[in-house]
């Protein structure tokens, strides 16, 4: 038990009941759009992530997995031939992709396949109408959204060099909704930031060129890798909060402002309608979460920034808020804002955390898929956590969406009689 | 390497949760990284279980495999039995944790614990889901009911006359095709022929249950793929025998009827004439001729795959153009159905081969799984579910039986519904240019979001629309009379007239080669 800012924070072990970095594919073949994620694994591994997608949305989604049969086992020579035969099997069935991630699984950790070796071997030969990168997707080296942060990380080496006079240019970090997106480019245009990349891009043709002139801030709490990364590229990080609710929109384009030394008249100007609109909206959603008692599960790391958000804008109470890391260099600004007194959780012992919570009883329950309907069984009332990174929750104009997103299993209990 | 984009059963280690989480006091400790807790969601997502499964696992991370992953496992599995108190264990390693070979059945003899554990070896990269649940069943049965085996060569004393006859009921697990209403139906029909139910399992037994299984005096499998191994260790050590026949359907459920009677020495005919069943009726009925001869693509697990054939074939009028199994443990029983209909089966968990078939064969109707329901959907063909693996839309909140005479009205109501109703079909076929009625409308009670022609994609487009020989083209005449026959048998026509133009060398297919070639190859 440490004590920072007046918080109480632990770290326990045990079962974690997580999903692992290959789940991030769910988003993240949808978010670069000319890219494919071939999973080099097990049954399991394709079984995880068509299971965690939960519904078959996409016919030939652009996702696959490897599975690694006995023979390749036996042989690692063969398996990488294998991989080869693979890899150029789906090329030719898919001639639109331009980027090929292998993703690296616990098997293929484990029978030490080297994909780095295996993605610049088929770079070589493809190349250039298709860039094959790598990167560990594996449950023992990545927690659920730790696979984005590998993802970035990984093309972070293809990112093109500013010339060193460059003028300062910001980009943002982190997978956003291309709405959020949008949005947050309006802003930046208006405060005076005209020079703004997103990562990862759209279309993987669009990579951003970074130097000693970038500035980046994040937009997600979990890419620390991928933020290590850009800084050993010169690229230097903006702290500040997450965009979560009206506050933490306004605290995370503040940081933008002031490393472009905008003034404070047009950063209002640029800021003050929608953020007003933000307070309004959330009013509403106030009165039915004010009060009312909240307990996090670990699951995607954005638990620190929304119980700061539900905290301090909806004025919930915290009754335990787990997550499966804790930065706390990249979370400074969020563990500050957190009240004093709150219990902060790194890491899981699922039993443990179970006993907590019922002994709690607390009216909202943050969790994973895994235990959302037991716990409603039980009495509790929940909100799945994956729907919290799956959804459009970051901004301005989404923060009563974000609300939303905690109020409605508290109506639906008030709602249904029978 | 096997490049997949949909898998069609999960891995093996899944099968034997099935298994754990369908019985009661059973609790399975899996030696397994972080992020194969994901397994958990399967069943109180899909099958919206009100509890998580009995499962603990290990969750270990990289900077465990330096250390002790023995120790954690077995730490967890102490932990596990002091805090759930099962009846009994079943330890394993899911894909990663059979790589780094802790072997946990030998971890947690060591913990000599008071209750039976069983360890099961369950390998990952050879063998998939249903494969894992039939052993992990087949082990668990042998555990124990092996302290009540009689000695080899046991044969069964005859009955005592005037006692009722009683059998097991194996097979049922978590995460099946409706295998909570065919209990329902099964345990009604074995109440109408006076046969007792010893016991039903997997699901809803606990350990205590499986060791009384050698009391009974047969078998009735209603999965074999779950449930056949074991039954044939109980036939073989308990000399019960089992009975073959899976009722799905009027025919197989008659047939099942009387198999069973046979067995418990009792009369067919209450449970024969007893139930009225609509299906055989409506099926007799006029409104169904429109049914005759429509063109139905089958795919599934052995068991619902062969018997969703003979539905077809023999209880709806349908044709059979395709029938295929994932399931390749039982592709032998799926290869003899297929023999019957005269096609060539289909043996394969390649998601992309099934769908290229589909494309090629462009049925009427797709029977399969979820994932021809995605083909079928992409293809804009209707389609039904008949077979795992399972949905969350395959729980539905009612009474919904595949099995007895019950599952056959199921059935009907079920396959019936995504096709155009027969008068309209007939409406679509004379007035083919007709603004509202053309091609791409849907069935009418089916709304505007039902599956339409334009739904078809482009590489079955491009398959239609290739010339079948080098040198055969069509007279625009010809392509917009070809334009007015029914989407759905539209292909068909065009490979048909392109082959009868490529077999007699005509160069130009005009209006007249089509009709031709139509009176050619009608029945």
């Amino acid at each position: 038990m440490s004590n920072v800012n007046n918080l109480r924070i632990s770290a326990e072990r045990g079962q974690r009941e997580v999903f692992c970095g290959l789940t991030g594919i769910i988003w993240l073949h949808r978010k670069i759009q000319d890219a494919f994620f071939l999973v080099v694994g097990s049954r399991t591994c394709a079984h995880l992530i068509q299971s965690a997608a939960g519904v078959m949305i996409f016919a030939e989604p652009r996702f696959a997995t490897a599975i690694i049969d006995e023979r390749d086992l036996a042989g690692l020579a063969d398996a990488n031939e294998e991989l080869d035969r693979v890899v150029t099997q789906l090329l030719a069935r898919r001639p639109d992709i331009k980027l090929l991630f292998l993703v690296g699984s616990c098997p293929s950790e484990v029978i030490k396949l080297d994909l780095s070796r295996a993605a610049l071997r088929l770079s070589g030969r493809f190349s250039p109408q298709v860039r094959v990168l790598n990167y560990s997707g594996s449950g023992i080296e990545t927690t659920f959204t730790q696979g984005e942060d590998a993802c970035l990380a990984s093309l972070v080496p293809s990112l093109p060099v500013t010339p060193p006079d460059a003028s300062p240019n910001l980009l943002v970090v982190g997978s956003l909704a291309d709405v959020v997106e949008d949005q947050m480019r309006i802003l930046l245009n208006d405060m005076g930031i005209t020079d703004v990349q997103f990562f990862p891009p759209r279309r993987s043709t669009e990579l951003s060129p970074i130097g000693a002139n970038t500035r980046f801030l994040l937009a997600q709490p979990f890419l620390a890798d991928t933020a290590r990364a850009l800084e050993e590229r010169g690229a230097k990080h903006l702290p500040a909060p997450f965009p979560l609710g009206a506050e933490g929109t306004l605290g995370w384009l503040k940081a933008a402002a002031g490393a472009w030394h905008i003034d404070d008249a047009r950063f209002r100007l640029a800021t003050q309608p929608a953020y007003e609109r933000a307070l309004r909206t959330l009013g509403r959603y106030r009165d039915q979460l004010a009060g009312k008692r909240v307990f996090f599960f670990p699951d995607s790391q954005l638990e620190i920034p929304l119980a700061r958000f539900l905290a301090n804008e909806m004025s919930m109470e915290l009754v335990e808020v787990g997550t499966p890391f804790l930065h706390r260099s990249h979370l400074a600004a969020e563990l500050a804002s957190l009240p004093a007194g709150t219990s902060v959780v790194e890491g899981q012992h699922v039993e443990n955390q179970l006993d907590r919570c019922f002994a709690a009883s607390p009216d909202l329950v943050v969790c994973g898929l895994g235990l959302a309907n037991p716990l409603e069984a039980r009495g509790l009332t929940t909100k799945w956590s994956i729907e919290l990174v799956f959804t459009p929750i970051q901004g301005f104009n989404q923060a009563a969406d974000l609300a939303e997103l905690f109020a409605r299993p508290l109506v639906r209990r008030t709602r249904l009689v029978a | 390497m096997q490049l997949t984009v949909w898998t069609y059963e999960g891995p093996p280690h899944v099968g034997a949760m099935r298994i754990a989480t369908a019985m009661q006091g059973v609790h399975y400790v899996l030696h397994a990284p972080q992020g194969d807790t994901y397994a958990d969601l399967l069943f109180t997502m899909i099958e919206r279980l009100p509890r998580r499964p009995p499962v603990t696992y290990t969750t270990f991370q990289a900077r465990d495999l330096g250390g002790d992953t023995a120790g954690l496992f077995q730490q967890a599995a102490a932990d596990a039995f002091e805090r759930f108190k099962p009846q009994a264990m079943l330890v394993g390693a899911s894909c990663t944790a059979e790589l780094i070979q802790d072997d946990p059945g030998g971890l947690a003899r060591a913990l000599k614990l008071p209750i039976p554990v069983v360890p099961l070896e369950l390998p990952s990269y050879q063998k998939k889901e249903n494969w894992g649940a039939a052993e992990t069943f087949y082990q668990l049965v042998r555990t124990l009911c092996a302290k009540d085996a009689p000695p080899p060569g046991f044969k069964r004393p005859a009955r005592e006359p005037g006692s009722r006859a009683c059998c097991n009921v194996l097979g049922p697990a978590a995460l099946g095709f409706r295998h909570r209403d065919d209990i329902k139906a099964i345990s009604q029909i074995l109440e109408q022929l006076e046969v007792d139910i010893n016991v039903i399992a997997p699901l809803g037994a606990s350990p205590a249950d499986l060791a009384r299984l050698g009391e009974a005096d047969f078998n009735v499998v209603m999965y074999p793929e779950i449930g056949f191994q074991a039954a044939q260790w109980l036939g073989r050590t308990f000399d019960q025998p089992a009975v073959k026949t899976i009722p799905i359907g009027l025919g197989a459920t008659r047939e099942f009827i009387q198999e069973v009677a046979m067995l418990a020495g009792t009369d067919a005919a209450a449970a024969l004439a007893g139930t009225p069943s609509h299906s055989g009726w409506y099926s007799h009925s006029v409104d169904s001729t429109y049914l005759t001869g429509k063109r139905v693509f089958v795919f599934g697990d052995a068991t619902h795959a062969v018997a969703a054939a003979r539905i077809a074939a023999e209880e709806l009028g349908f044709t059979v153009v395709g029938l295929g199994t994932y399931s390749r443990e039982f592709a032998r029983d799926v290869r003899e159905a297929a023999k019957k209909y005269g096609v060539e089966p289909l043996i394969t968990d390649d998601y992309l081969a099934v769908e290229a078939q589909v494309a090629e064969l462009q049925p009427e109707l797709v029977l399969g799984t979820q994932m021809e329901r995605h083909i079928a959907k992409r293809l804009g063909v209707p389609c039904a579910v008949i077979s795992a693996p399972v949905h969350v839309q395959d729980f539905p909140a009612r009474y919904s039986p595949q099995m007895g005479f019950e599952g056959a009205n199921v059935i009907f109501d079920t396959w019936v519904h995504p096709l155009m109703m027969g008068l309209e079909e007939h409406l679509l076929t004379m007035f083919r240019g007709d603004f509202e009625f053309h091609d791409a409308a849907p069935a009418s009670h089916l709304g505007s979001n039902a599956v339409t022609a334009k739904a078809a994609p482009a590489p079955v487009a491009q398959a239609m629309s290739k010339p079948a020989t080098v040198g055969t083209t069509w007279a625009p005449e010809a392509e917009k009379e070809l334009g007015k026959i029914p989407f759905f048998v539209r292909g068909k026509a065009r490979r048909n007239t392109e082959r009868f133009a490529a077999d007699r060398s005509v160069e130009l297919i005009t209006v007249e080669t089509l009709y031709d070639a139509k009176a050619h190859y009608s029945r």
